[in-house]
């Protein structure tokens, strides 16, 4: 028997998340406090009710002195985890667990990230001192290894992959366009894509997620405590994360159209929620959508999409708002931006508005299960989350 | 009696014609084109591709010495001797120095070798000259390597040898100046011409010998005509007389005379005598004659091989930048950490020689060393494994044009070992519309970076090209 996991265990029952976008004019604890106070307003509570919090943030402040100070709480434990991308998750995840083991009856997962503020594009992340040999590549350049090698393996043409990728970010600039959350709310047409200037090739600026500040807060508590607060809580039915050996950078066995650690982080996390035809029984995902290709290997990672027919399933329409299984419905990373800390918080931010019917232009009908991976690193190694998250108790 | 068993050459990739520099400039320039070391090159990772040329097929732990001759090394104070064993895995306690400062260290060198023992001689430089002058027209960047000795594997006994010192100011650099400074240059060529008079006859005299018994004349003297001029008044004709290198390569320091000489063995038959003249504030002098196991010598790239792959087409401005001649508005990315001198130490055998470890349990080679093993996850059971040498291809790749880099857009590729194995490392000398999945690459001595005033050196994948293949 597998191990009992955390199925219907735990349900949030506030939310709160900024905008994303290039704040110039608020700081790291303007976004803390604004998410904050929107999910404690959300959830109808007091900002002392929280007997402890998560604090998720990769690069924007230490300890959880980074959240006590601009929220003032009264000398309650705080925690800061770090896990790259998969941050915000990573804070949401630890919350759940303390919450379940019954040590607090309430808390607080919240993430953030200033980027904007290093005078850099993109992520810079401060480097641990090292012999310096390894290649200072970009973070597109290491997800664009998976362009080449998918469009390798499947025999498509530079053109069709283009195409595909196109698609890809096409849809997320879309549905990002229905958010008024979201960083960019504008549609972007596929020829502008497909020729936007190179960054890594055969990546260009259009295949990237946004990069933005930004904060997203959740207020957890036990199931048997949610309705106290709310009628429409999210119940929360699988948390899984999967750290990988670095098979991507010594093995030749990784070909660079498959991240295991998001099978590995899937796959427990359907056992877990009881989750046997993903495609069938998701309503709707938040997937890591960093980079355009990064996307089409998770559908299939994920089960999304059979072997090496992801690529049909975007031309197909699959994954758009009117399509079988939405993903990034909120318009992802890609449109609506991708402050680390907060990223995750913020995938679960959107499943909890289609789940209460709050998602405006963009809802859904009536969505019962939503899926939300979360993926810190590369593809040659990385941390991967997957939650599962209802609408409703099993 | 001494002499050499096997020799190598470098010359790097990019080549620039001088007519660009003319070009720039509005003024005449001299005719060909001139070797330039890319951004990742320098003396040092030179001189390691020439003596991994020259080291093809014999057993580098057998070396007892090793001569590093440059006027050009990284470093004005820290030796560049143990990086060079490093990366060529030589024993421990081989024996090395750096011959520095004399444009006749190269061949000097060769002649401080030791009958009885295994040496290494490497002649590498890197010169610069100033933008609008001679120098920078003249100069060229490249490498040669032999390997000396004595017994049935030698190709060419040095008969005999002689050096003379005479001090003359002609050509110098002083420790704050960067570029090299030239007197009048009729006083070099016609001390040059007075040294050669005075010791070639003799010399070929004492050895039983006149210059028409010489096959080839190694000169290589001061300016672009001196060694002509040198040649003739001592009864040499033309046609015996070294092409310089002028045209395709340029005046490499110190390995242009040792350049030649790869050249000329490439050519010579057994029975040959070569005599070589090299000068700088003085002469050293040495006759060669081949022996019949330069037939057995095993191929190899050398000078011949190097010429014949090139970029031809490097601008005029990438020279400018890759020599930090022009000041470039910086990439907007964080500038490069220097490297963790303790984390060097603990990687020097790995990363200067390029060696991973290899699983005792399943086999596996994997680069970085692991304690525990990728495939089988058993705990330290590994063995060293070195990669040098061998071929592997390109499995996917990216063209990076946010990272950092001399030359972008910065290529990576993941590159899979054809007998097991997987590093993921830039792809140096190669045009960004060549690279593609299942490309033949092998692994090529670079220094990454200077940061902090520290060279670092490590390894990248080039292509392997036909013509080059040995």
């Amino acid at each position: 028997m597998s191990r009992k996991g955390i199925s219907d265990k735990v349900a949030v029952i506030g939310m709160g998340c900024t905008r994303f976008a290039e704040h110039w004019d608020k700081s790291v604890d303007d976004l803390l406090v604004d998410a904050a106070y929107e999910a404690f307003a959300d959830a109808g509570i007091e900002p002392a009710d929280i007997e402890a919090a998560w604090l998720g943030t990769m690069i924007s402040g230490y300890a959880g002195i980074t959240l006590s100070g601009p929220l003032k709480t009264q000398f309650i434990p705080v925690t800061r985890v770090e896990n790259m991308c998969a941050t915000g998750s990573e804070a949401f995840r630890n919350a759940c667990y303390a919450v379940a083991s019954g040590a607090y009856d309430i808390v607080l997962a919240i993430g953030v990230e200033k980027l904007k503020d290093s005078g850099f594009s993109g992520l810079n992340s401060p480097k641990p001192p090292s012999d310096g040999t390894a290649p200072n590549f970009s973070a597109p350049a290491s997800f664009s290894f998976l362009a080449p090698a998918y469009f390798e393996k499947y025999g498509l043409s530079a053109k069709q992959g283009r195409e595909v990728l196109s698609r890809i970010a096409w849809k997320n600039h879309y549905n990002g366009s229905l958010n008024p959350k979201a960083q960019y709310r504008n549609e972007v047409p596929m020829e502008k894509i497909s020729n936007s200037p190179m960054v890594a090739a055969p990546l260009g600026i259009m295949d990237c997620s946004g990069v933005a500040d930004g904060a997203a807060a959740a207020i957890i508590v036990r199931t048997e405590d949610a309705h106290k607060y709310r009628k429409d809580p999210m119940y929360v039915k699988a948390l899984s994360i999967a750290a990988g050996p670095g098979d991507g950078r010594l093995r030749q066995d990784f070909d660079f159209t498959s991240i295991k650690e998001n099978v590995i982080s899937s796959q427990a996390a359907y056992r877990e929620a009881g989750i046997k035809d993903p495609r069938k029984e998701i309503s709707m995902a938040e997937v890591h959508d960093c980079f355009t290709p990064t996307e089409l290997v998770i559908y299939e990672d994920l089960g999304f999409s059979e072997r090496g027919q992801g690529w049909k399933d975007v031309l197909n329409g699959v994954f758009e708002l009117g399509g079988e299984l939405p993903v990034n419905p909120d318009g992802g990373l890609k449109s609506f931006g991708h402050p680390i800390g907060a990223s995750g918080l913020r995938m679960l931010y959107e499943m909890y508005l289609q789940f209460q019917g709050r998602a405006g232009k963009r809802q859904l009908d009536n969505p019962k299960i939503g899926l939300t991976h979360n993926l810190g690193g590369t593809p040659m190694q990385c941390v991967s989350f997957v939650s599962i998250v209802g609408k409703e108790l099993s | 009696m001494k002499g050499i068993i096997s020799y190598g050459a470098y010359i790097p990739y990019n080549r620039l014609q001088r007519k660009k520099i003319g070009e720039f400039f509005g003024k005449a320039a001299h005719r060909g084109e001139k070797a330039v070391a890319g951004y990742d090159e320098d003396s040092v990772s030179m001189g390691v591709e020439a003596a991994l040329d020259c080291l093809h097929g014999t057993n580098s732990q057998e070396i007892d010495a090793v001569y590093f001759a440059t006027t050009s090394a990284p470093y004005k104070e820290k030796g560049s001797v143990s990086t060079i064993a490093a990366a060529l895995q030589l024993k421990e306690n081989v024996r090395g120095i750096e011959a520095t400062s004399s444009l006749r260290s190269g061949t000097s060198a060769m002649l401080a070798a030791n009958e009885f023992e295994q040496t290494l001689v490497i002649a590498s430089d890197c010169r610069t000259g100033a933008p609008t002058g001679q120098n920078e027209q003249w100069f060229g960047d490249g490498a040669a390597s032999f390997l000396i000795g004595h017994g049935s594997e030698v190709i060419a006994n040095i008969i005999d040898a002689s050096s003379v010192q005479g001090e003359v100011v002609s050509e110098w650099r002083s420790q704050t100046d960067s570029f090299t400074q030239n007197w009048e240059e009729r006083l070099g060529s016609t001390v040059f011409l007075k040294q050669v008079k005075e010791v070639v006859t003799p010399f070929l005299e004492k050895n039983n010998c006149t210059a028409d018994a010489i096959n080839k004349v190694i000169i290589s003297g001061p300016g672009t005509r001196a060694h002509t001029q040198a040649a003739s008044a001592v009864g040499f004709q033309k046609n015996q007389i070294q092409d310089p290198l002028f045209d395709s390569v340029g005046a490499a320091g110190n390995a242009h005379a040792p350049m030649m000489l790869v050249s000329a063995l490439e050519e010579a038959k057994p029975g040959d005598k070569l005599l070589v003249v090299a000068f700088a504030e003085g002469l050293d002098v040495m006759l060669l004659e081949v022996t019949e196991a330069i037939s057995r010598l095993a191929k190899r790239k050398g000078v011949q091989g190097y010429l014949t792959v090139k970029n031809d087409q490097t601008s005029y401005s990438d020279y400018l930048k890759w020599r930090n001649l022009l000041e470039i508005e910086p990439p907007r990315r964080p500038e490069t950490d220097r490297p963790s001198a303790p984390a060097l130490y603990r990687g020097y055998h790995q990363n200067l020689s390029f060696t991973g470890s290899k699983c005792r349990n399943c086999g596996t080679p994997q680069f970085p060393k692991q304690r525990i093993c990728t495939q089988c996850q058993v705990k330290d059971e590994m063995d060293d494994y070195r990669f040098v040498g061998q071929s592997a291809k390109v499995m996917t790749y990216t063209l990076d044009h946010l990272a950092a880099s001399p030359a972008p857009p910065m290529i990576v590729a993941v590159v899979d070992f054809d007998k097991g194995g997987r590093i993921i490392c830039e792809v140096t000398d190669c045009h960004p519309k060549e690279i593609e999945i299942g490309m033949n690459v092998e692994m090529t001595f670079r220094r990454l970076y200077e940061a902090g005033g520290i060279s670092n050196y490590f390894w990248k994948a080039r292509p392997i090209r036909q013509k080059e293949s040995v």
